[in-house]
């Protein structure tokens, strides 16, 4: 998970309010959609009403100020101005939020599309089986043994394998296309629809991992008796494709798949995580009580 | 009791919420002379945890015009910024019509006697 503590972004203050004239309905909203598609976030005061409260976030105020609201504002220590009457008009706006958040230090936003899964609390029983599966890291432990996202930016883009093999539909992918995946409320027919896919991914082999490798030996058997490379290469992406479609994987996806190697060996770290989490868990029922496990015990 | 505060997520990094949906709520809100924060997308702030998400789970009623209530739940939640239990209203722009939303945005959220922009201000 990235840490807490990132540097604000800029906070655009759209002001038409006393001491400003207003902008034509036409260029405010050409100036909201642009800040918004370039991914700022802008806050429309109005009087008497109530908006998210200030923050450390750097303020940018803008709008057509007349003199003396434009003095008081100026003012303010933490507000910088922009008054469209004295700028090139709202096509400004865009390059001083960009040019004030990099003096800020902040990330520009739109670096990475933001697809990370989603853990419905709700619904998850901690079962660990997206830890498990999940061959990017992107799942870990925190402090109470409770499954967490970790590294949001290890997910690959459009790809929701993880909330297939979830037996609770817990996994959320809210810019999925389809439902209970995106966030729609889960149905029966959703559970019973998510057991028979983690039933099929049982069925290609127990797991993932041991379906790869299986897949695989298959295929180097064939290569030493054939000597034919393109035959065990033909497998491993026949594999992989019935993976893919099982599980809604994109193709980009599997094709940065880790090798079987760094899998097999992936699952028996996970394997031996488990059964360490198993004993603990006896221990601490059987026993005086321990320290539980760190975080780190979990870097599978 | 405050009017309620109006939060709209502009879902800028995906194609999920119908552009005609989005952009309709969005310039009736421009037009209305309500108060509002909007942000490009609620999903990116809460990867990078951004303080953004406290501000904005703060002074409650709050409506939320994003997608589906259950997603922006525990979007917050996971960046470490959990929705108040109460007060809070998500409104779904993936499955309601741009009518349905605005209507629930707007209702009682301007505070009486105040005007769209353009009516009012004294520049």
């Amino acid at each position: 998970m990235t840490a807490a503590g990132t540097t604000p972004r800029v906070r655009v203050v759209l002001f038409e309010g006393a001491g400003s004239a207003p902008l034509e309905d036409g260029a405010r909203l050409d100036l909201l959609k642009s800040l918004l598609d370039a991914g700022h976030a802008v806050t429309r005061p109005a009087e008497g009403a109530v908006v998210a409260p200030a923050d450390d976030a750097p303020h940018l105020v803008v709008g057509r100020f007349a003199p003396d609201a434009r003095a008081r504002l100026a003012a303010a220590d933490d507000l910088e101005l922009l008054d469209l009457d004295d700028a090139a008009g709202p096509a400004a706006v865009l390059p001083a939020v960009e040019a004030a958040n990099a003096r800020a230090g902040a990330t520009s936003p739109g670096e990475w599309k933001p697809w990370f899964p989603v853990i419905d609390y709700d619904r998850c029983t901690n079962c660990m089986q997206c830890l498990t599966f999940c061959l990017f890291d992107v799942y870990g432990v925190d402090g109470d043994q409770k499954i967490e996202v970790r590294t949001e930016s290890n997910c690959k883009t459009d790809c929701p394998a993880c909330s297939r093999v979830c037996p609770e539909a817990a996994i959320l992918f809210p810019k999925y296309k389809k439902g209970p995946i995106n966030g729609a409320p889960v149905t029966e027919e959703d559970l019973k629809s998510e057991a028979m896919k983690a039933d099929i991914s049982a069925l290609l082999g127990g797991d993932l991992y041991r379906t790869l490798r299986d897949r695989s030996a298959a295929a180097r058997q064939r290569f030493s008796t054939e000597r034919d490379e393109s035959k065990a290469l033909l497998e491993r992406k026949r594999c992989l494709k019935e993976l893919g479609k099982t599980l809604d994987i994109p193709d980009e996806v599997l094709m940065t798949l880790p090798s079987v190697e760094d899998i097999e060996a992936k699952a028996a770290r996970a394997k031996e995580k488990l059964e360490e989490r198993r004993r603990r868990s006896r221990t601490l029922n059987d026993g005086p009580p321990k320290p539980p496990p760190s975080p780190d015990d979990w870097g599978i | 009791m405050s009017p309620p505060r109006i939060l709209y997520c502009r879902c800028a990094y995906a194609k999920v919420i119908d552009d005609a949906v989005k952009d309709e709520v969005l310039a009736r809100l421009a037009e209305s002379g309500a108060a509002f924060d909007a942000v490009a997308d609620l999903c990116e702030l809460a990867a990078r945890n951004d303080r953004a998400l406290d501000r904005l789970r703060k002074e409650t009623p709050v409506r939320i015009a994003a997608c589906y209530p259950r997603a922006v739940r525990w979007l917050f939640h996971g960046a470490g910024f959990p929705l108040p239990e109460d007060g809070v209203e998500v409104l779904n722009m993936r499955e309601s019509g741009a009518d349905e939303v605005v209507a629930r945005l707007l209702d009682g959220a301007r505070p009486e006697g105040s005007a769209a922009p353009g009516t009012g201000g004294d520049a």
